[in-house]
């Protein structure tokens, strides 16, 4: 495993300093190897997204947070198949619940890197067709739909995320915040994360957390969610 | 920093010169009713400078850490406790209901953060050392073993926390004996429980610890043993529920 990992590893940070343009949709860039996670590569340099989010933020989240979801999940998955081959259902429910944190945290990071986009390739454009359609059928304006995103933001009370989803039975969007790594599973299609953990912010906004949920919406690549939208 | 914020502190602060001016005439406005009737925290000092901790916590956090987001907390409190107050006047049970979570939540910071401030010290005070709390040492070793195997497993309890919280060493009373016992809490969930003192807290959420340590949580766990404050620790052991939220009515 560590050697997958390593590998994984090296060609991401290859990849970091040679940025190409993500063609990627929906959970494409989760990639297994032989049935391990592995960090998928940024699609840009971890600079890339300055002003708006620094390049040491996007190091550290990327190559040691999202590295410590991947690595934390193969761990726990690993266990969970010895505890399926044993028949030990006590130790499979003990995983649960490491496996719904560190999958989800793989999952929603990963969902992440996919929908922010440095301005060069298209960062903050705003949505086009169906998807701004379905916001300003709920929103009333795409302007309206991200004051009230970021007041979902601003109102997590500990770890979390706030997710513009959208309802698989009725097929409208809408905004729904998450705790800690849950992730946007079941009912509802992810469209466009935003990560509200103090670790995506904290070393160049500290508290004024509004201010960078301000400052996202600059590279937030809406063509990566419009994929999403279905 | 959370939901309502800080627009509400210069309003509050108007309205009470305001209010201190006109009293008089003022008195039987509804608004003035729930504004008088709520209480209003204050932010208490810290018990040493921003940089005592250091190495262990810098500077820079305790500062953000004290003036910025315990400030908020206690901020959001009072916003809160004053709408629920003006909701209790006006007998509007669906506003109270919808307050609870930001009661609990901002109050539960406020509780945190004051217990959490002294139950820290500068590592070269002689309350840093655990001789300093004998009895509580005492029984500690009686409920794991000994002192390094109660770090180990309070560190691991931390460490496992998903998302933000608190790690807790906790007197449990009502049986026969006070027992203890290590507790995570999530967010600012506070531990209030009936029989339950909080002995010592340690801060999990990221904001305690990320300027300094980044994503080595693990060293920040390490460290902060060194600036635990086992005086304040033996105090609360020997004493009361009661006695340990004193810091609260302090900064009424």
């Amino acid at each position: 495993m560590s050697a997958i990992l390593r590998t994984s590893a090296l060609r991401s940070a290859l990849r970091a300093s040679a940025p190409t343009v993500s063609t990627r949709a929906g959970l494409a860039g989760t990639t297994f190897v032989r049935g391990k996670a592995t960090l998928p590569d940024l699609p840009y340099d971890y600079g890339a997204l300055e002003p708006a989010i620094s390049g040491k933020i996007m190091e550290l989240h990327h190559s040691k947070h999202h590295q410590t979801y991947v690595t934390s999940f193969n761990n726990a998955s690993e266990q969970l198949a010895d505890a399926r081959q044993r028949e030990d259902i006590q130790a499979q429910i003990v995983l649960q619940p490491l496996i719904n944190f560190h999958g989800g945290g793989h999952i929603n990071h990963t969902l992440f890197w996919e929908n922010l986009a440095p301005t060069s390739q298209g960062g903050g454009e705003p949505p086009k067709g169906a998807l701004s359609k379905a916001i300003n059928d709920s929103y009333g304006s795409l302007d309206a739909f991200k004051e009230k995103f970021n007041a979902a933001l601003a109102g997590i009370q500990g770890s979390g995320w706030a997710w513009l989803v959208q309802d698989t039975q009725t097929e409208s969007v809408q905004i729904k915040t998450y705790a800690n790594q849950d992730p946007v599973v079941g009912q509802f299609r992810p469209i466009l994360g935003i990560d509200a953990w103090e670790h995506a912010y904290y070393l160049q906004y500290q508290n004024r957390k509004a201010e960078y949920f301000k400052a996202v919406w600059d590279v937030v690549n809406w063509k990566a969610a419009e994929k999403r939208f279905k | 920093m959370r939901s309502p914020s800080s627009s509400l502190v210069p309003l509050l602060f108007l309205s009470s010169i305001f209010i201190s001016v006109f009293a008089s005439e003022q008195l039987q406005q509804p608004f003035q009713f729930g504004e008088m009737s709520a209480p209003m925290y204050t932010l208490p000092p810290l018990p040493y400078a921003y940089n005592a901790l250091e190495p262990h916590i810098s500077a820079q956090i305790m500062e953000l850490h004290h003036s910025k987001h315990h400030q908020t907390y206690i901020t959001n409190l009072n916003a809160a406790l004053k709408a629920q107050a003006e909701a209790v006047h006006t007998s509007d049970i669906t506003t109270q209901v919808s307050l609870q979570q930001a009661i609990r939540f901002n109050a539960g910071g406020h509780i945190n953060h004051s217990l959490f401030w002294q139950n820290l010290c500068p590592a070269k005070s002689a309350d840093a050392m655990s001789s300093s709390a004998p009895q509580l040492v005492k029984q500690i070793k009686a409920t794991w073993g000994d002192e390094e195997k109660f770090r180990d497993a309070f560190k691991a309890s931390l460490l496992g926390i998903q998302g933000s919280g608190w790690g807790w060493l906790v007197k449990i009373e009502g049986g026969k004996e006070p027992r203890l016992v290590i507790a995570t809490t999530k967010d600012q969930d506070p531990v209030v429980g009936k029989g339950e003192v909080p002995i010592f807290g340690v801060d999990m959420w990221e904001h305690a610890y990320y300027l300094q340590y980044l994503n080595g949580k693990a060293a920040y766990v390490e460290n902060i043993w060194n600036v635990i404050n086992w005086k304040t620790a033996e105090e609360r052991y020997l004493g009361s529920q009661a006695d340990a939220f004193k810091i609260l009515k302090a900064s009424l």
